[in-house]
């Protein structure tokens, strides 16, 4: 019946995926023709060697975070709204996100306190994802040992949010007895950025990303039923409790890495799954999952284009971004619409 | 009578379990429930009748005493067999989501289905059959939150049916509901005990209605427990007990409550 319609938006997202993965990597500070950036990637002969380079090692992989972030962080927030049954859940509220900015800002700010050693100019790149992380990571163990002392789901939304405000405060005390110029450079991670990932990098992220998304896959017979609330899923022979435990997990792990290499991203985790939900009326994961992936996806590739501003020098904060151009849309189609469902 | 029980209850307290000392909701329950009856659980208000379906259908753990179904103590059971042996209707609201009456009444096959869930042939005819006997066809395309409140009750009967299970345990069916989608839920359940030989039990607060639609009737009063036939609690004078006795009473001649006059 609806089958149909469904596999035409399905191939109408996927070809805008497409599109706007290669307009993004199109779009840049310097202006290269398209057909040098058609044979970059695919190994033809390119006018300047550094175009190449350009493309091959700064707007490929950035573009690839775009697509890894966004599907990840709506995978997310269609997780969290599904365990709470609230739409107003996202990644964020388990508080992993403050956990990742909290180790983070451990390492920025925290390096006058605790000797300067932890973040010095030869540091590698890896100490930023490493803290982040390990705040995360840290953050996780308390949400997770937490959940399974508490029955009820929604008591978990709420440690969740209060680990978040713990978190954020203690980062405000560690700003408080810093300099201004460990302030600014916190400041910068917090805005987030999609580039600067190497192709290391990127395969680890890539390699957690993929396990994160197969373990979601898992669940999607879970994740149905609990459209019906948590008595009713165990009704139908669901371990409640071990399908809570590995959305957790999933929600944890992405959400912990997505903020360790591109900081904390607002707003996408959040709206996604409803810009889906909209568009494909269903609440069925079997459909909702790739249509989050997709559209988070396309969401993000557009913003990043956005924060290009193309064709001049400067790049806008992809953080402000998301929430600037995201909100008022969300807020249009929530007026528009006038219900709102998980 | 031993051959044709499916639920056996032996000497169980039900209640919460807290830290200090449990609180005993009703104790020392004895009762045996046979197939293919339509029973419902008498009781007023915060008697204990629904923390009694919980307990037996294990939403929550009995403070002691024995579950038996089929012969085997409930606790043995892993959430996966007994989804195949009891299914649920219950009270709570369900969350405001887009499924859709099928895609609803289909998640009751998911004991049945493999990983994905996907629905074979066989799970598509279970869930068409339960959607015809509970005439419900003409609603399967609408999203469940279109629906009335009796539509809804019949929805997850449905759903509940599809799960094929022995006994179907459903809490309050009828609340919310007015007179004659009430009698239209009771006839259904009646009708399908007839028609596919369950076992279905629930609790309601129409006992006029349980008095003459059931097969077995489960009566918790203050100081008793009484189950049997209607025309047997009627005899025990059982009903007597329900309720205070300054606004109504039971008529033996009626067999029903009625209003005391002035």
């Amino acid at each position: 019946m609806e089958n149909k319609s469904y596999t035409k938006y399905f191939l109408i997202l996927s070809v805008l995926l497409i599109i706007l993965f290669f307009l993004n990597i199109s779009f840049g500070s310097v202006s290269i023709p398209f057909k040098d950036i058609f044979n970059s990637i695919f190994g033809g002969e390119v006018a300047k060697e550094s175009w190449e380079t350009i493309i091959l090692n700064f707007r490929v992989p950035k573009a690839i975070t775009a697509v890894l972030v966004g599907s990840g962080l709506s995978v997310c927030g269609l997780l969290m709204q599904t365990l709470f049954r609230n739409p107003l859940a996202g990644p964020f509220v388990l508080g992993i996100s403050s956990g990742a900015s909290l180790g983070v800002a451990i390492l920025i700010l925290g390096s006058s306190l605790f000797g300067g050693f932890l973040l010095s100019n030869s540091a590698s790149n890896w100490s930023l994802p490493i803290a982040a992380s390990l705040g995360a990571f840290l953050v996780l163990s308390a949400v997770i040992i937490a959940a399974n002392k508490v029955r009820n789901t929604m008591s978990i939304l709420i440690i969740g949010l209060m680990f978040g405000s713990l978190t954020s405060a203690v980062i405000s005390v560690l700003a408080y007895f810093s300099e201004a110029a460990q302030i600014q450079q916190y400041l910068f991670w917090s805005f987030g950025s999609l580039g600067n990932l190497s192709w290391n990098e990127i395969s680890v992220f890539f390699i957690i990303y993929i396990i994160g998304m197969l373990a979601t896959v898992s669940i999607i017979k879970p994740l149905n039923s609990f459209l019906l609330g948590e008595n009713y899923a165990k009704s139908l022979g669901i371990n409640v409790k071990k399908s809570r435990n590995i959305i957790l997990l999933i929600t944890s792990l992405l959400t912990g890495v997505i903020t360790a290499f591109s900081g904390p991203i607002a707003f996408i985790g959040l709206a996604v799954p409803h810009i889906a939900r909209m568009i494909f009326t269903s609440s069925n994961h079997k459909i909702l999952l790739p249509s989050v992936a997709i559209i988070g996806s396309i969401i993000l590739l557009i913003c990043d284009i956005i924060a290009q501003l193309p064709t001049s020098e400067f790049t806008l904060p992809i953080n402000a971004i998301t929430s600037l151009f995201g909100a008022p849309i969300v807020i249009w189609l929530l007026i528009r619409k006038k219900k709102i469902f998980i | 009578m031993c051959k044709n029980s499916i639920l056996k209850i032996e000497k169980l307290s039900i209640g919460y379990h807290q830290k200090k000392q449990d609180k005993i909701v009703f104790s020392d329950i004895n009762l045996s429930l046979e197939k293919n009856k339509l029973i419902t659980v008498l009781g007023k208000n915060g008697i204990g009748k629904s923390t009694f379906l919980r307990t037996i259908s294990k939403v929550q753990k009995p403070i002691s005493g024995r579950i038996l179904l089929n012969d085997k103590n409930i606790s043995n059971y892993s959430e996966k067999e007994l989804s195949t042996q009891l299914s649920l209707v219950l009270t709570e609201r369900l969350p405001e989501s887009q499924l859709t009456v099928f895609e609803l009444v289909a998640l009751g096959r998911q004991p049945y289905t493999n990983w994905i869930d996907k629905l074979s042939k066989e799970d598509i005819q279970k869930v068409e059959l339960a959607i015809q006997q509970t005439e419900i066809t003409h609603l399967k395309d609408n999203r469940f939150y279109e629906l009335s409140d009796g539509q809804l009750q019949r929805v997850l009967i449905a759903r509940a049916l599809a799960q094929d299970t022995e006994i179907i345990i459903l809490d309050e069916p009828t609340a919310h509901l007015d007179m004659h989608h009430t009698i239209k839920i009771f006839s259904l359940l009646k009708k399908l005990v007839k028609e596919t030989s369950k076992t279905i039990l629930i609790s309601s607060h129409e006992v006029n209605l349980a008095i003459k639609l059931s097969d077995e009737i489960i009566l918790f009063t203050d100081n008793n427990l009484y189950t049997g036939k209607p025309s047997q609690l009627i005899s025990q004078n059982a009903f007597d007990n329900l309720f205070p006795k300054e606004l109504i009473n039971f008529n033996r001649t009626l067999e029903q409550f009625v209003i005391n006059k002035n």
